[in-house]
């Protein structure tokens, strides 16, 4: 009599409803489809003007404008100092970030499971704080009190990336085994040491390795920070490019470039090198 | 012998430290580098303190409090805050558009000569192909959005489009590369077999392909919308729309407190749309 109920072989079912309100992925996809259409609903985007054959024309005639590069040596030498900037705003930044992340990420970790940790809430926030605001808007907050020039451009990279990091390394602290701290911590060792001699050695090729991965970012953010005045390439490229200079804005657009993919290249080849 | 058990200890700490010289010539060394790097970022860490200009900055610090609360500045920034959120979602909307094509060209796995062939290797037609479309993924993404937004908003106006239009190049460039890198990490058992059978390479990728891996796919996706969020502000700072435009007015005007309440916003929205973004990843496992 069972075999009234169940067939032998599966039967033939209907494909699943299209909608069905226990499905999430079916909620989900709703929302997707909603949202996107509000999106292009509300945002009264210019098709005409950027899909007409005007537009067309205006464009290939602006990219035709970027070529060829301006390549004049004293123009060039000019785009050698603004990389080398650019470069050093990334370096430094990237380095004082990492100095800060340290110091913020000691208070907002819990080192060991007695540890009460009372700071760790504030920092943390404290650290999103900084993450959430992006390096481009912290450089036009420093403008005012840093001025016009690549120190505000670094500081800027320090705050945001000193939030990134500080959470990477207090979460690489906390992951840390704990066998070597608390040996060390049952022999009455004080904290400072422990971490010294116990957590950091344990931790410190993970803290490097996420700092060369920001400083790789950050090359990219140094690149445009300068939209906002803050130094390096990005100043030259806004300069040139509000004097409708297509030729010099190609030759610095180029120098970005070519800067990025060195940068890439050489922190993909030194992290192969640590992790070996 | 209690004395000494308890003497042994201090005497076997060294006085001083046996590795001062490494670290000395280490710190030198240090130093000696970050010196130009100091140079060229004019670090004059005393510029801060300088009257004027502590002056300067306690004020604009000072009309940060209250943040500016009136009703009509309310609705403009709910108003900013949305469109911020809108240019976001179309922009990835967009560069799916760009990256689901290339990154299909891309794939490796979807090539039907390295099947045919012998030593798995690609014909060269289809080898040129694939090369290609990793080469524009790579130029599209190599370019930051800010530049593409200031390109477009020679080209466009100021005004969204400019800021959808950069993100959707950006980020095609990037979801096309990682979709590609996720199509060829997962497993190619089924696919494989689809394309040894006769199948094409749509038939592949839909029935042996995308059911691996639209989980990893979705999820990467929703990550980049948030990222697309945050980048949005910053392309509002050259006139592409949305919160930074307002931002960057009300910095201009140094109206301290719509700049905090635009702040509190942004800090809030970035915060939010991490939340959802981690959710659903969570939910998509």
């Amino acid at each position: 009599m069972d075999m009234d109920r169940h067939a032998a072989n599966p039967p033939f079912r209907l494909p699943p409803r299209l909608f069905d309100a226990r499905c999430k992925a079916c909620w989900f996809t709703a929302a997707v489809i909603v949202l996107v259409a509000a999106s292009f609903a509300s945002l009264d985007l210019q098709w005409a003007q950027f899909l007409s054959l005007d537009a067309a024309r205006g464009m290939a005639r602006f990219a035709g404008e970027f070529f060829p590069p301006d390549l004049e040596p004293g123009f060039l030498r000019q785009v050698a100092v603004g990389a080398w900037e650019t470069l050093a705003m990334s370096a430094l930044g990237t380095l004082l970030a990492a100095a800060a992340a340290i110091a913020l990420a000691l208070p907002a970790s819990r080192m060991h499971a007695g540890d009460r940790a009372w700071a760790r809430a504030p920092m943390r926030l404290v650290l999103n704080a900084l993450r959430s605001i992006p390096e481009l808007v912290w450089a036009a907050l420093l403008l005012i009190s840093a001025g016009l020039g690549p120190f505000a451009g670094t500081l800027a990279l320090a705050l945001h990336t000193a939030g990134v990091l500080g959470r990477l390394f207090a979460e690489a602290i906390e992951n840390a085994p704990a066998g070597p701290a608390d040996a060390l911590r049952a022999q009455g060792v004080d904290p400072l040491r422990v971490f010294l001699y116990a957590t950091l050695p344990q931790v410190l090729p993970q803290l490097l390795s996420y700092t060369l991965y920001r400083w790789e970012n950050n090359i990219r953010a140094a690149a445009v920070l300068g939209v906002v005045g803050a130094g390096g390439l990005g100043q030259l490229l806004v300069f040139h490019m509000g004097l409708f200079q297509m030729d010099k804005t190609c030759t610095v657009l180029a120098a970005m470039l070519l800067l990025v993919a060195l940068v890439d290249s050489l922190s993909y080849a030194s992290r192969r090198g640590m992790t070996r | 012998m209690t004395t000494a058990a308890a003497s042994a200890p201090t005497a076997a700490i060294p006085s001083r430290d046996p590795a001062w010289r490494a670290r000395l010539g280490w710190a030198v060394v240090a130093l000696v580098l970050l010196w130009p790097l100091l140079q060229a970022t004019e670090f004059e860490p005393w510029v801060l303190v300088e009257p004027a200009n502590l002056r300067v900055s306690a004020q604009f610090l000072a009309s940060f409090v209250p943040p500016a609360h009136d009703r009509d500045f309310l609705a403009l920034v709910a108003r900013e805050t949305w469109r911020t959120i809108a240019i976001a979602t179309a922009g990835v909307t967009l560069a799916l558009l760009v990256a689901a094509p290339l990154a299909l060209i891309a794939t490796r796995v979807l090539s039907v000569s390295a099947i045919g062939s012998a030593d798995g290797r690609m014909a060269a037609l289809p080898a040129l192909a694939r090369r290609g479309a990793r080469w524009l993924l790579i130029a599209l993404r190599s370019i930051p959005e800010l530049v593409w937004a200031l390109v477009f908003v020679r080209v466009v106006g100021l005004g969204p489009t400019a800021g959808v239009l950069a993100i959707a190049l950006t980020y095609g460039g990037m979801l096309g590369k990682v979709y590609a890198e996720i199509l060829e990490s997962g497993d190619t058992h089924a696919s494989t077999t689809l394309l040894r059978n006769g199948a094409g390479r749509l038939q592949a990728f839909f029935h042996g392909l995308l059911p691996t891996s639209a989980a990893e796919l979705t999820s990467y996706t929703v990550y980049r919308w948030e990222c697309a969020i945050r980048s949005s502000v910053v392309l509002g700072f050259v006139g592409a729309g949305g919160l930074g435009q307002q931002l960057e007015q009300s910095m201009k005007m140094f109206a301290g407190g719509e700049v905090a309440t635009i702040l509190i916003v942004f800090v809030v929205l970035v915060a939010l749309a991490d939340r959802v973004s981690a959710g659903l990843r969570r939910a998509l496992g």
